[in-house]
């Protein structure tokens, strides 16, 4: 009794074993899964995997662009700041070009000065200097005619010569003294 | 209680014909559930496909909490497969049940002990011959005197007993919800209003309850059947 009802419980022992189920179950499993390995799971892991790879790209994308412009960004602070700085420069520059050109025009302004003013006193020399020339002589000719004039006959010519280069000697001198 | 099943002789085998009828009832449904959600695959899923993924995800959940993925990868499709399977098979009785000329025709397939036995033989042999193939024979063998000799004989048990059990529980949860639903409808059509009355809402608990077991069932079977995968081709245990 006990026997004959384990025999119930296991179902298929009451009929005998049935080979042919068997050898069908597993044919159809078998089946079953080459075929959903071939048109369902092997599309579908493909296209998981895929996502994954697209959103793995996608992310490191977004790091390298992240990256990137934290570059561009480092870059143009360092332009920017780059700029400034020559704009300083130039500024800098310039203010010291302007200061060397003043000093330059008012340089060669006093230069030009000393300059006109030398030639006005060489000029002005060299005037004083025909002047006493132009006065020597008219002295000497006309010491010579009074001369000629006060002892026309007791001079000979060479005594003459003597005595008015006694005078030219001394109106240089008061001329030199002067 | 007692049906008979149509069996038929053939090339001196015994042929089940209700089981080969809902056996391959099940798999064509399993088939056009799946190649349903895959036909329109896209990147970014929808409707179907995200249920399929899901599933998939569950199964790559239960795979990684018995071994590690770089050897447990290759059981995805073996495992989604047949927690789909198992899945469909279980619920395929529910809902009623047919019999011609005093012979069950419609049931659960897994309500029958050849079926679930055949399908936890396969698992386990499966098992050993990954086990052969992933560590070599030498350390296969060497398993079963692990961690110590004298546990030889219980490890030779424990994997008769594993192929039993796996096979056995599934059947006896499907069988017995299957008899109790029969009993259930037999008291609702045979004995009159206050049958039926009597009987709509224990039957109503009753398949609700057998929902839940077939789909804990699908669960327990494909979680048993990566342990003791994990068990033969892992190397840490």
């Amino acid at each position: 009794m006990l026997w004959k009802a384990n025999l119930w419980a296991l179902g298929e022992a009451a009929h005998g074993i049935s080979g042919g189920t068997i050898i069908y179950q597993l044919l159809m499993f078998i089946i079953l899964l080459a075929l959903l390995r071939k048109f369902a799971w092997q599309p579908l892991m493909n296209i998981m995997k895929q996502r994954e790879e697209h959103i793995a790209n996608e992310i490191d994308q977004a790091e390298k662009r992240r990256q990137e412009a934290e570059k561009l960004l480092e870059e143009q602070r360092e332009l920017m700041k780059q700029s400034r700085q020559e704009a300083q420069a130039l500024i800098e520059n310039a203010r010291k070009l302007a200061e060397e050109q003043k000093e330059q025009i008012v340089a060669s302004a006093r230069a030009e000065a000393e300059r006109v003013k030398e030639t006005a006193k060489k000029e002005i020399e060299r005037e004083k200097e025909q002047a006493m020339a132009a006065l020597r002589e008219q002295v000497a000719s006309l010491s010579v005619l009074i001369a000629s004039k006060v002892i026309e006959k007791e001079l000979t010519e060479q005594d003459q010569r003597k005595l008015i280069e006694a005078y030219i000697k001394d109106v240089q001198e008061v001329g030199g003294a002067r | 209680m007692e049906h008979k099943a149509p069996l038929v002789e053939f090339l001196g085998l015994t042929f089940n014909l209700s089981d080969m009828l809902m056996i391959t009832i099940t798999c064509l449904i399993v088939f056009i559930i799946a190649v349903a959600a895959t036909r329109s695959l896209q990147l970014r899923p929808t409707g179907m496909q995200n249920f399929m993924e899901w599933v998939f995800d569950f199964v790559r959940g239960i795979i990684n909490s018995t071994m590690d993925w770089q050897t447990g990868g290759r059981f995805l499709t073996l495992g989604v497969t047949l927690i789909m399977y198992v899945f469909v098979a279980n619920m395929l009785g529910l809902p009623f049940s047919v019999h011609v000329n005093g012979e069950l025709w419609w049931k659960s397939p897994t309500a029958d002990a050849t079926v679930t036995l055949t399908l936890a033989v396969m698992v386990v042999a499966l098992t050993h011959y990954y086990g052969v193939k992933m560590k070599g024979a030498s350390d296969y063998l060497r398993d079963y005197t692990r961690p110590v000799a004298w546990l030889f004989p219980l490890k030779i048990i424990e994997e008769f007993a594993n192929t039993l059990t796996l096979g056995l529980r599934l059947f006896g949860n499907i069988y017995a919800g299957e008899i109790l639903l029969g009993l259930l409808a037999s008291l609702g059509t045979h004995y009159g209003v206050l049958g039926a009355v009597g009987a709509a809402i224990p039957m109503m608990v009753w398949q609700a309850f057998s929902i839940f077991v077939g789909t804990i069932q699908a669960f327990i079977f494909t979680m048993l059947t990566m342990v003791y995968m994990a068990h033969k081709v892992s190397h840490d245990h």
